[in-house]
């Protein structure tokens, strides 16, 4: 209050130092007037600021004694009168007075003058003060409207346009943002090896901070999801690369993803976000790992965790906006509650969906939302099936296999065992037997790249009268080697590398190889057909 | 399925070097299959490769046999292919290393061929 009332006193000083010259007040101060002083500043605790709001006319300040520095200050500066200028039983201002220029003292006619002047000036005084809070106030709020826009700018800018889509998966992403941005953001990064990463998270503020560290995040994530492979180390790496920046307060929670389309496999790594919540066969499962959040202090180590994702699973990523939402009394919405609906309702879209509609229902109808929500989900289809006509087959065999030199062996063994209750001619099996090593070859080396983590998966399919062997990798659907007929002349000249066999090879052993590639990964299906085809034999 | 590191002994029999193949004739076979042949060429007389024990043969253990056929025919040393499998010698044909080599039934077949070659 004495803050406010600073401006009015200043001018009213002004004013007594007018008067002082003899009832012209209009006219400027002439030489010899007595100096402007400074206003004096009465503390909110000073027991004057009391004293004056509770006075009902002009106070004699010789004749006061209070314990009051401001009584001291007005004293000092000899002031003798001091009409407090009172509306609605609140202080918003005082007129001081020096003595009078005849040097006595003031006349009750003068003081009734005063409170008189007084008593009509204090409204007036409180209406412009009330215009000029609301001016301020409009101001600001026009400042933070505008901040507001900024903030959604930067978020809306920096979250994914379109999201990838993976033949087996159905992925959904839902994002709105409170009145007053929270700093929410998820991120759908397709890799070069075929798998996505999966980013949902959290910068602790709102408003433009918020939004500017969301965007700092999401591309220091972005540069190391594509050169860094485990989950927990492109976490590290975030945290390092944010920490010496961090506005102090601020961190960011953060749950990193990446999922192979075609196994299902998710590995993850958290930073101190919410558990992701997967819907299986058995129940809702949270994704645990342990992590502390981004940008708090460096040299943090991120656990990494993995899961298998099955057919017809699904997993809900999500932000604090979705649990931390209150009902009219205050209560929370609530880790169980979200776990109940996940286990209750179909996955995907659906999922998000049926979340939105349970939140609406638990808030009331129009409650202004607290914070962002955020929600991502993946669901990998019932199907499941990489190539069409597996669908209708009978699966002999489906196994996986390390990218190691050597393994293909491994993958001829398991075939050959596979194929047995098919009772094909032996020619017909030692040809498969060479097209499933050369293919798994191939996969491993030139899709695989002989990495640990790109693993080749091979499956056995009786379909109809065709037996097919779908061998799978990880090589992003770059394009297979030409399977055209070697020239052994330019090899044996030395004119050429001797290799360049193994495709020219597979598709003499079978009666069909095919290459498709889905969602990064690339699956070489050898057919050989059980009636009716080419016997084979030499 | 067990793999078995290629072991690759040279003997002399009629003039012939056999180099005799036992085990996987793919990339782990390379230093081996080439110091056998080295020591079996060494000689310049004509070599026989026997596959009777090599099980396994890939686009790679081809590859080197395509390796070892260009370094012979730099040199005019005569290859003979014996002991191989129904299935590999289709593959064999296929690749048309048959067209550069000889493929003989069996060893005996094959020591009196490159021996009949060698004299003429």
């Amino acid at each position: 209050m004495a803050a406010l009332t600073r401006p009015f006193r200043r001018r009213l000083l002004k004013r007594r130092a007018a008067a002082q010259e003899g009832g012209a007040p209009e006219r400027e101060p002439e030489h010899g007037a007595v100096p402007e002083q400074a206003p004096v500043e009465i503390a909110p605790n000073d027991p004057l600021l009391a004293y004056f709001q509770s006075a009902s006319e002009a106070v004699d300040i010789d004749a006061l004694d209070l314990d009051s520095p401001a009584l001291r200050e007005l004293k000092a500066a000899g002031v003798k009168l001091a009409v407090p200028l009172v509306s609605q039983g609140e202080l918003i201002g005082v007129l001081n007075l020096g003595p009078r220029l005849s040097e006595q003292d003031y006349s009750s006619d003068d003081r009734k003058l005063l409170d008189n002047l007084a008593a009509q000036a204090a409204p007036a005084l409180r209406v412009g003060q009330l215009v000029r809070e609301q001016e301020a106030e409009a101001v600001t709020r026009q400042r933070f409207e505008q901040e507001l826009e900024v903030a959604r700018l930067i978020q809306q800018n920096f979250l994914p346009k379109e999201l990838p889509d993976l033949p087996g998966w159905q992925i959904a992403a839902y994002y709105r943002p409170a009145r007053e941005v929270g700093g929410d953001f998820y991120d759908v990064i397709p890799l070069s090896d075929g798998r996505v990463a999966f980013v949902v998270g959290d910068v602790t503020d709102k408003g433009v901070p918020a939004a500017l560290v969301m965007s700092a995040t999401r591309s220091v994530l972005r540069a190391s999801a594509q050169r860094l492979i485990e989950p927990g180390i492109v976490l590290e790496r975030v945290n390092e690369h944010l920490c010496p920046d961090m506005p102090a307060k601020m961190f960011v929670t953060c749950l990193y993803g990446v999922l192979d389309p075609a196994t299902g496999l998710l590995r993850f790594a958290n930073a101190g976000h919410d558990l992701p919540y997967v819907k299986t066969a058995d129940g809702v499962v949270e994704l645990r790992a342990r992590g502390m959040p981004l940008g708090l202090m460096p040299g943090m180590a991120y656990e990494e965790k993995e899961a298998v994702l099955q057919p017809g699973e699904s997993v809900l990523l999500h932000s604090d906006g979705v649990v931390e939402a209150h009902d009219p009394e205050r209560d929370m919405f609530g880790f169980p509650r979200l776990k109940e609906t996940v286990a209750d309702a179909p996955g995907g879209q659906a999922l998000i969906d049926r979340v939105l509609a349970d939140l609406e229902i638990f808030t009331g109808p129009g409650t202004e939302q607290e914070d962002d929500i955020t929600m991502v989900t993946l669901e990998r289809s019932a199907g499941g099936a990489m190539v069409q006509p597996a669908q209708n087959g009978t699966v002999l065999a489906e196994f996986e296999l390390q990218s190691q030199p050597g393994n293909e062996r491994e993958a001829i063994a398991r075939v050959e065992e596979a194929v047995a209750e098919l009772g094909l001619a032996d020619a017909r099996v030692q040809r498969l037997k060479t097209a499933v090593g050369e293919a798994t070859m191939n996969a491993m080396e030139h899709g695989s790249e002989y990495r640990d983590d790109r693993p080749v998966s091979i499956r056995v399919l009786h379909a109809g009268d065709s037996l097919l062997v779908q061998v799978t990798d990880r090589g992003g659907g770059s394009d297979l080697p030409p399977a055209e007929a070697p020239d052994l002349e330019a090899k044996l000249a030395g004119e050429q590398k001797p290799r360049g066999w193994g495709l020219f090879l597979i598709e003499k052993m079978v009666d069909e190889a095919r290459v498709t590639g889905e969602g990064g990964k690339r699956t070489l299906e050898l057919v050989l057909r059980l009636q009716g085809g080419e016997d084979g034999d030499t | 399925m067990a793999t078995r590191e290629l072991e690759a002994t040279v003997r002399q029999r009629q003039g012939v070097a056999i180099l005799d193949l036992t085990g996987d004739v793919d990339s782990s076979a390379e230093a081996a299959l080439q110091r056998g042949y080295d020591e079996a060429a060494a000689a310049g007389g004509p070599v026989v490769l026997n596959f009777t024990g090599a099980d396994y043969i890939n686009s790679t253990g081809i590859a080197l046999i395509v390796g070892l056929l260009a370094q012979a025919r730099a040199r005019d040393v005569q290859i003979t292919a014996c002991g191989l499998s129904d299935h590999y010698r289709e593959i064999f044909e296929i690749t048309r290393l048959a067209d550069f080599m000889t493929i003989a039934d069996n060893e005996d077949g094959a020591v009196s061929g490159a021996e009949g070659s060698n004299h003429a």
